[in-house]
């Protein structure tokens, strides 16, 4: 055996090994996050801690509910907005608009994809919140700070578009030419087509877009944490102020550790959204992957 | 419809002087996810000539020809019994050395695929990593391929530029004098005049032509009339089978199967 | 039927004009968040708030600046961007050069890392905090800097990927007739994808930089400039963060100001990516 040979082989195993380990880091997540949540499993059953709405760690009380509503609410609201306003754009960027303009808006995305949480965080703070305190409470006759789930949904519904966008227009473009065109000469509008055949033949892709979508809402943190007012209460309308899971453990994370139990009742939220969008991305993966092997 | 009597009829064809042949193929079956794409091959490719490959597409001429120099290993799925001896030396032996055999296969491939680097280190790249660092012989491996392909008189001033920068027919002709340039014994072609002009395709023909005095050269083409200018003898492969292997006019004015009269008369394809 | 004509083409322009203004609302949100920042930020941005550390009574509107942050995050995101193009390069190379071509080894690794690259900061940031603690390390720019790469690994093993995926076969397959090894093959192609190596750092980078909830509870804070890696450090993003929420209107308008300065840092790393990625494409024609 020569040396290149030799070579050869000893870089395979330190590549194999650098892939093993940053592959481990998944199990060391999973067991760690299991492992710190136990005492509060041990002292409460699951259902119990999912489905209790007091929040009150002083008196050893560990509801989540009011936490896993708030996530809830906001993802709901990003996507009611984001969901209809992406399809109609992906589908009119595919079907309608010109390359140029492809060309121009799709670059676009990854700069709004770029932009950091908290900058959307000033945003909101800056504009969605007082707005909605200002001009959008008053017109339904309600009092608000403006710190609501409704800002968070908005500010999650910016963020969330470009990688709804992106994916969408990925899916979009796969559709074949051919399908459309026996659409179209049977005297079928555009629109119809549109309707009928293509957002029909897309649907798996498209879902697995708005799945994306909604793990990363459910992992946003920061940006949410700024305008959505943090308040452990289940929310009962669009203008109350909500308390998503990852900002209760941003919040209070190193601090308050001798509570008995509250470490580890935050490590068992990081567990839960874990466990949550490590399916949902697996999901829609899965589904992306099987469309571009058969495209 | 038996392949044993088949493969027996092509054995027995006057096939000329074969010596030593260089490339013995022996019980060879390649199954590729399940799906058997070669069936029990038996061969000897003659020295000093150039063997064509026809058959219609999908039929297994491709992993033949990859088979030959173990690229079919990086194909998912495949599994590969029988054995493919080059001057006797088995190539799928258990403890063969990949790369050691692959140095003495030249691949031309469909496309023409110049290395992300200039003229001059394309064809100093082969010699570079088998060793050689004398930068004089390194030049003088590089002038003695770039004439041998006929490429010396066109890029001699501009040997640092990129290899891009070459046309397309020139490109082929580069990637060429870089698979001599690790002295290969056995010059492997996969359609590679596929993707070039006229003009451009009959030059690596008449070079392929001159070539064979001193490689074993082995083919894929689709093309009848590519096959009738070049080569010496041609095997015709159907369904993973060789059918009919013999000399080029043999085979191509008096077929001996029906299969290959049809496909030579342009009924299958 | 003519009226039927008439209200399926009605319904097709409403579509129509929908589906516009969705698009507009879309890339407009992009502009109007810029705009935002740009109006609220630039009249508190001073060549004091870039060029100085906070000074006493910083917090509560006197003198200083944000360069404690601008430092740290600029430490932070590079030497985290180095090294999770260290372990990341490799591991692509092995997926795409080691590994045959479609197998299910490399299909499920591939699974793996667009699963890990959903998975949010904050989950990364508690797991690496708790492990801290047990083992003993306080918030630092090092806890930092591990958080942030096992982050971004998954960003540089995905781009990497997909440059390597537009390599053709064939390429490999010519490089191995020549009896070159995998390691000598997995050359040509670093060689072959170099110029969108460069955008895969720079995608990686503005990860690093932005990113809050990971360094929140491992990096700590600092108003002194970074020095050595042991020691808590500022981020430009918690930086905004903090001064966002002080009651004071001074240390509020510095919160935008910082978030001016991450802005412009963030459109400077995407129009390099633009540019680099144009270029790449003019080369290849």
């Amino acid at each position: 055996m020569n040396w290149r040979l030799i070579k050869d082989k000893l870089i395979r195993q330190s590549f194999a090994t650098l892939l093993v380990l940053s592959l481990v880091v998944i199990v060391i997540i999973l067991v760690g996050l299991s492992i710190k949540s136990m005492p509060l499993l041990r002292a409460e059953r699951l259902g119990v801690i999912l489905t209790e709405s007091v929040w009150s760690p002083m008196n050893g009380s560990f509801g989540f509910l009011p936490f896993i509503m708030g996530t809830v609410w906001v993802t709901f609201i990003s996507l009611i907005i984001a969901v209809p306003l992406c399809v109609l754009a992906s589908v009119y960027l595919v079907e309608y608009a010109g390359e140029a303009l492809r060309k121009m808006v799709l670059p676009l995305m990854n700069v709004l994809a770029a932009i950091p949480p908290v900058l959307y965080g000033v945003w909101g703070v800056l504009f969605v919140v007082p707005f909605l305190s200002q001009y959008i409470a008053p017109i339904v006759g309600a009092e608000t700070t403006g710190y609501t789930v409704f800002a968070g949904g908005i500010v999650l519904a910016v963020m969330i578009f470009p990688i709804m966008v992106s994916i969408m227009v990925e899916v979009l473009q796969t559709i074949p030419y051919e399908l459309k065109a026996a659409s179209l000469s049977l005297g079928a509008t555009k629109w119809e087509t549109i309707v009928k055949v293509i957002l029909i033949k897309a649907k798996p892709g498209l879902i697995a877009a708005v799945v994306l979508g909604i793990s990363r809402a459910f992992g946003e943190t920061i940006a949410v944490l700024m305008v959505c007012g943090n308040i452990p209460q289940i929310p009962k309308s669009f203008f109350d102020a909500g308390y998503p899971l990852p900002a209760l453990i941003a919040n209070n994370f190193g601090e308050m550790m001798s509570i008995p139990l509250y470490d580890s009742a935050l490590m068992f939220a990081a567990l839960l959204l874990f466990v949550l969008i490590f399916g949902f991305n697996l999901i829609s993966r899965l589904i992306l992957n099987r469309l571009e092997r058969k495209s | 419809m038996h392949t044993s009597s088949r493969i027996q009829a092509a054995e027995t064809q006057d096939l000329g002087n074969i010596s030593v042949p260089h490339i013995q193929i022996k019980n060879l079956n390649v199954t590729i996810e399940g799906k058997r794409i070669l069936k029990d091959i038996n061969l000897s490719i003659p020295n000093n000539s150039i063997t064509s490959i026809i058959g219609p597409s999908g039929c297994g001429k491709t992993t033949l020809l990859k088979t030959l120099n173990r690229l079919v290993d990086d194909t998912k799925g495949v599994e590969i019994t029988g054995s493919v001896l080059v001057n006797g030396e088995d190539l799928y032996a258990k403890d063969a050395e990949v790369t050691h055999i692959r140095k003495k296969m030249g691949l031309l491939s469909q496309k023409p695929f110049p290395l992300p680097m200039s003229i001059f280190d394309n064809v100093a790249y082969g010699p570079r990593i088998h060793g050689e660092k004398n930068k004089q012989v390194l030049a003088q491996i590089v002038e003695t391929q770039l004439r041998n392909v006929g490429l010396w008189d066109e890029v001699k001033d501009r040997l640092d530029a990129s290899a891009t920068r070459l046309s397309i027919g020139q490109q082929q002709r580069l990637c060429l004098a870089r698979g001599l340039a690790v002295k290969p014994e056995i010059i492997l072609g996969d359609e590679s005049t596929s993707a070039l002009d006229p003009v451009s395709t009959q030059t690596i023909e008449n070079l392929l032509i001159e070539l064979k005095q001193d490689y074993t050269i082995v083919l894929v083409t689709h093309i009848l009339r590519q096959a009738r200018r070049v080569s010496d003898y041609i095997i015709f492969v159907y369904n993973g089978e060789i059918i009919e292997f013999g000399k080029t006019d043999d085979v191509l004015l008096h077929p001996k199967h029906e299969i290959t009269q049809q496909y030579v008369k342009g009924f299958i394809s | 039927m003519r009226s039927n004509v008439k209200k399926r083409l009605l319904k097709e322009k409403i579509a129509k004009v929908a589906m516009q203004l969705s698009g507009i609302t879309i890339t407009g949100s992009l502009f109007f968040i810029i705009g935002t920042i740009l109006y609220k930020g630039l009249p508190y941005l001073s060549w004091e708030m870039i060029s100085q550390a906070p000074k006493g009574g910083f917090y509560i509107g006197k003198e200083g600046g944000i360069l404690n942050a601008i430092l740290g995050s600029l430490y932070l995101a590079s030497s985290s961007t180095l090294l999770a193009t260290l372990i990341g390069i490799p591991i692509s190379i092995f997926l795409h050069v080691y590994v045959k071509s479609g197998s299910f080894l490399e299909r499920s690794c591939k699974l793996l890392f667009d699963v890990l690259f959903g998975i949010p900061s904050i989950v990364y940031g508690a797991i690496a905090f708790s492990i801290m603690v047990w083992v003993g390390i306080r918030a630092s720019l090092l806890g930092g800097i591990i958080t942030i790469t096992l982050l971004t690994i998954p960003i540089v093993v995905r781009t990497i990927d997909e440059l390597l995926r537009t390599i053709p076969i064939d390429l490999k397959h010519v490089t191995f007739s020549l009896g070159t090894t995998r390691w000598e093959t997995a050359k040509i192609c670093l060689k072959y994808i170099k110029p969108g190596i460069f955008t895969a750092i720079l995608l990686a980078f503005g990860r690093a930089i932005g990113d809050v909830a990971g360094v929140l509870l491992t990096t700590g804070f600092s108003d002194n400039l970074p020095k050595y890696v042991d020691e808590p450090a500022a981020t430009l993003p918690l930086a905004i963060f903090f001064q966002l929420s002080s009651p004071i209107p001074e240390v509020q308008g510095r919160a935008y100001a910082s978030a001016l300065v991450l802005t412009f840092i963030i459109l400077i790393i995407v129009i390099c990516t633009h540019l680099l990625a144009s270029k790449q494409q003019k080369h290849k024609i």
